[in-house]
Order: structure tokens, then C-alpha cells, then sequence
């Protein structure tokens, strides 16, 4: 059996944060009732006529200043012409031959630690169609066009990633990024954020790409993953059982698992792009293009560099604190309110992820805030409560049992004990107790050490401080 | 270049027009004037010239980003053939 190689490219098409939309002043606020954000331009009636928003131009300029593409100072619209009831129009308005972002690429970071840069081919703006439902009604389909207009930026990869793995990677370092630079949401329950994988195989070492198929509107990374196995198998089975791959547009069944044709190339749409005579060319100014240049957040890579050499934190714990912007910023607000940084870091990538994925929480939503985390860590640093004990008051401040980490040290009677004259007396207790284990260590057991520190602070319920402990034994045994 | 009566067919439904098999040589003779007219075009030396992408030389004008459209819906809907719940309604659709 040959081995074969998967080649994978992605197109996201995002949706960009403008309250209005790309042609029209209409608003793009989710969930309204059927029709009632779509204007005449919106509808196509005739004399209508678009007028481009500046709010999606700039988000476009800065997705490709982020990931270092060239700018085309002077970019095209183009119809793209294909009958369908939820686009008006007969056409939809995009960017063919000259797109506003041309190259450019993200670095990814697998799960081994392993990085790839991963080429972008173009990024460019176009509006969204309606939607049309076709439950609702009995013999015919309803068109809702709100969501026509909607400013898009599409972002193509070349195809260059080998794995679902890898295009899982790319999805969510994407995702990161577009949230990161505030230019969409990312929403993919809404459909701010859609993928289409094109996958093919091809034998190990063959030149040539095999033919691809093309997995429509994926909104989630899970079946994204799924999606692209299923295909994957599908298409290398086709080939070893001796058919050929017919290029096609698929759609991934959720409830099966399973990829199925849509349309296969005999009935492939001709899309007859042409400039569209409404929409002279988008010249990105200089003025603009300083002016976005200048508002430019720190970005990702940029951010997982610095917290590594500023705080001394591993590349590792760097890179999962500044994948996503609220991570990165509890993070740094926890550490300028005074605590250890390597501390917090541990904390926010123990405790309290742990905690917001148990409770299915985004990190802005924590009951416990990067300052009052702060100050936890501050009282573990300072010798007032040890780790074990400091889960317990975490678990306390995210119950909401207590306001500050002080009370619930206070109340609790959680401070940990430090005075040597208490902890030397329930040392001799345990070691009163501890004939064997004395024998053990005496006999160069290390071991039998910890056993009796273990036990101590088990008589001290958790409050011993553990180091002063270990140095009470090995002298009283000395 | 020559249009066939397949390519008649073939853009005619493109374009979803209806051309009746007794309209196919009219219109593949207007055509193919068009496509002449574009040949002679396509001679004249435009080497050193930028081309354009269009009619005008003026670029795009921006608006801000500000909602200026209020609800229509009901005035809209009275140019529909039908509506209902909100939604235009079509002939049902389902790729």
C-alpha cells in the first residue's frame, strides 16, 4: 500500500466588526428579526447604488499589516455573477485580480512545540449574502437579508499544510489573531468565522497535487477535525479501490461524520468576474495607512517573545499566556499588581483554567480577578499560606464564600503556621509516633523523610510551612 | 472568433434567458458582432499603457462607519409577489 500525503489549503471567510455594512448603512447587528436591517442597496433596487465603508477597508489593512502581506495601495472590485435567492443582485461584490491583501503569513505552533509558517495567498473584502431558510414553510424557501451587505474579509492559504493537525493550527492561530487585532468577533456559533478546507492526496513524493475537494462553511474546530479525517480516508479509499477524484464542492454532515458532493465540476459555476462599474478603484491612502500602522496592538509572536524575556517565563507557558488577548492581559494586570510572574503563570495555566473549562468560562468571566488572583499569590510568596492551602482559598474566592484573600485566610484560619516553637512541638509528636520510618531514614532512606514531613503537616492540617518543617526533621535526626 | 449554438445555450442559461431554438441563429449573429468589435479592440497597440479597471479616473469614495438605514421592511414587502413572517418567500430552493 502506498503512502500517501495530504495537502491541505484553507479559505476564512471573516466577518469584520463594523456596526454598518460594506456598501450600505445598514446595521450588521446580529439577530434581529427577518428584513429588518436590509436598506434598498441591500435589496438590489434598481438605482441603488453602493457605497463603500471606510470601517472595512481599515480592518483589512491591518489584518494584512499584522501578518506582513503587501498593501495594494490600489485594489478592484469585481462582480461575481451567480443566480441564488438570497443574493439579490445576481452578483456578488468581491475583489478578483487585484485583492486589497496580497502574500503575507502566520507562523503556527503544534502540540509537539513544532512552529511552520504557513503562506497566505491574498486576503480580500466582499459582502456576504442573505440566508434563506426552508423549514419554516411548506412549498417554498424564505430569504432573510440582513445578513446581506455584511463586510467579509476572505483569507486564502496557499496549500501548504500537511495534516489536519496543521490546518486546525493555522484555524486557530487565524482565529486568535483576527480577535487579537479587534477586526471580527470570531463568533462561530454566529458565523463570524467560517472555514473551506480544500484537501487532496497525493502518493508520498509525487510533484503534482492531487485533485481537491472542497469542505464548505466549517464552524468549528471539532468538526473541522473531524471533516478532514473523514475526507481524508474517504479519498485515498477511492484511489486505492482504482476511481479517480472528481473535483467538488462537499459538505460535512455533523451527525454522521461524513463529507457528501454537493456539485460536482461538470456543473461548476462560471462565476464571468468583471470590474464592477459601481466601484471605481480603493486607493489606500498614505495618511491611512500611517494612521492604522500607528494604532497597531501588540501582536502574538511579538507579545510571547516579551513575556518570555521580561518575566523569564519557558517559551511554552509565553506562548499559551499571549495566544488570546484576555489571557495575555489578566496575566499582565495579575503581574504589575505586584505578584511573582512565574507564580502567576503556573496559576493561570493550572487553577484557573482548569476551573473556567470546567465551568465552560472565558477568562473574562472569572469569578476570581487577575488582581485578587494577585494578591494570592502575593500571600504565597510571602510565607502566609503554602500551595495546598492557597487552592483552598482559590476555591473559596470562586465559590464567591468570600471577598478577598485576606478574609478567607482569616476566616478559615488558613494562615500557615511559621512560628518554630508550635512546629517543633508537632514534630517530636509525630516523631514519637514515627519509630520505623526513623529506623528507615537512619538506614540512608530518604524516603522515610518525606513520610514524616507528610505526616506533619497532615497534624498541622496543611498550615505547616513545609520547608521550616524539613529543616526541624533532618536536625532533630541529625 | 465564431460562437457555436452550444455556447448560445451555454451563456443563455448563464445569464438565465430564455432563447428559444427559433431565436439562436439572431442572437448568435448579434454576438458574434459583439465579439467582433471586442477583435478590433484587442489589435490596437496599448503597449506603455496602465490599464484601467475602470470608465472614470476617480477613485472610490468612503463613508464612516455609521447606521444611517432605519426599518422598511413593510414599505419593501409591498414590491414582493410574496412574503410572510418577515421573510420574502421563492420557489422553494434546496441545493
Amino acid at each position: 500500500m502506498a503512502q500517501w500525503e495530504v495537502v491541505i489549503g484553507l479559505e476564512t471567510h471573516t466577518q469584520l466588526t463594523t456596526v454598518s455594512k460594506i456598501f450600505s448603512g445598514s446595521s450588521t447587528e446580529f439577530g434581529a428579526a427577518p428584513n429588518t436591517q436590509a436598506s434598498v442597496v441591500d435589496l438590489a433596487m434598481p438605482g441603488a447604488l453602493p457605497v463603500m465603508n471606510r470601517g472595512a477597508v481599515e480592518r483589512a489593512v491591518k489584518f494584512g499589516l499584522a501578518i506582513g502581506a503587501k498593501i495594494n495601495r490600489r485594489s478592484i472590485f469585481a462582480r461575481k455573477n451567480y443566480f441564488y435567492p438570497d443574493l439579490p443582485k445576481g452578483y456578488q461584490i468581491s475583489q478578483f485580480e487585484t485583492p486589497i491583501v496580497q502574500g503575507g503569513g502566520l507562523t503556527i505552533t503544534l502540540d509537539d512545540g513544532a512552529t511552520k509558517f504557513i503562506e497566505l495567498t491574498r486576503a480580500h473584502l466582499e459582502e456576504d449574502a442573505g440566508k434563506s431558510v426552508h423549514e419554516q414553510f411548506d412549498a417554498e424557501s424564505g430569504v432573510d437579508l440582513n445578513r446581506a451587505g455584511t463586510p467579509l474579509l476572505e483569507i486564502v492559504t496557499e496549500p501548504v499544510m500537511r495534516s489536519a493537525k496543521e490546518a486546525i493550527a493555522y484555524a486557530k492561530t487565524l482565529h486568535n489573531l483576527v480577535r487579537y487585532l479587534d477586526i471580527c468577533d470570531g463568533n462561530m456559533q454566529e458565523g463570524s468565522f467560517r472555514c473551506d478546507v480544500n484537501v487532496s492526496v497525493r502518493p508520498m513524493g509525487q510533484k503534482e497535487f492531487g485533485t481537491r475537494r472542497e469542505i464548505k462553511n466549517l464552524n468549528s474546530f471539532k468538526f473541522m477535525q473531524q471533516a478532514i479525517d473523514y475526507e481524508v480516508q474517504w479519498q485515498i479509499a477511492e484511489i486505492e479501490d482504482g476511481r479517480k477524484i472528481q473535483q467538488a464542492t462537499v459538505l460535512f454532515n455533523p451527525d454522521t461524520g461524513e463529507t457528501k458532493a454537493m456539485r460536482s465540476k461538470e456543473d461548476a459555476m462560471d462565476y464571468r468576474y468583471f470590474p464592477d462599474p459601481d466601484l471605481p478603484p480603493l486607493v489606500v491612502s498614505d495618511e491611512m495607512l500611517a494612521r492604522i500602522k500607528a494604532s497597531m496592538p501588540e501582536l502574538p509572536e511579538a507579545k510571547c517573545a516579551r513575556f518570555s524575556s521580561q518575566y523569564g517565563l519557558s517559551h511554552y507557558d509565553a506562548l499559551l499566556l499571549s495566544q488570546d488577548g484576555s489571557t495575555a492581559s489578566y496575566f499582565e494586570t495579575a503581574v504589575n499588581a505586584g505578584a511573582d510572574a512565574k507564580l502567576v503563570a503556573n496559576w493561570i495555566l493550572g487553577e484557573v483554567s482548569a476551573s473556567l473549562n470546567r465551568e465552560d468560562k472565558t477568562i473574562e468571566q472569572s469569578p476570581v480577578n487577575a488582581v485578587r488572583l494577585s494578591n494570592l499569590v502575593a500571600r504565597i510568596s510571602d510565607g502566609t499560606i503554602s500551595h495546598k492551602i492557597a487552592k483552598t482559598v482559590f476555591e473559596a474566592l470562586w465559590s464567591g464564600e468570600a471577598a478577598s484573600v485576606d478574609a478567607v485566610i482569616e476566616a478559615k484560619g488558613l494562615k500557615q503556621i511559621s512560628d518554630s516553637g508550635t512546629l517543633e512541638k508537632i514534630v517530636d509528636e509525630v516523631l514519637a509516633k514515627s519509630a520505623a520510618q526513623i529506623a528507615d531514614y537512619k538506614a540512608g532512606k530518604e524516603k522515610a523523610l518525606m513520610s514524616i514531613v507528610g505526616m506533619v503537616m497532615k497534624a498541622s492540617q496543611g498550615k505547616a510551612n513545609p520547608a521550616q518543617v524539613n529543616d526541624i526533621v533532618r536536625r532533630k535526626l541529625a | 472568433m465564431s460562437l457555436t449554438t452550444q455556447d448560445i445555450e451555454r451563456i443563455a442559461h448563464l445569464a438565465r434567458i430564455r432563447v428559444t431554438p427559433a431565436d439562436v441563429a439572431d442572437v448568435q449573429a448579434k454576438l458574434d458582432g459583439i465579439f467582433k468589435l471586442i477583435d478590433e479592440m484587442q489589435a490596437v497597440n496599448t503597449q506603455g499603457i496602465e490599464p484601467m479597471s475602470h470608465g472614470l479616473d476617480m477613485v472610490l469614495r468612503l463613508r464612516d462607519d455609521v447606521v444611517t438605514e432605519t426599518d422598511h421592511r413593510e414599505k419593501y414587502q409591498k414590491n414582493a409577489p410574496q412574503a410572510a413572517e418577515g421573510y420574502f418567500l421563492v420557489p422553494r430552493v434546496i441545493e
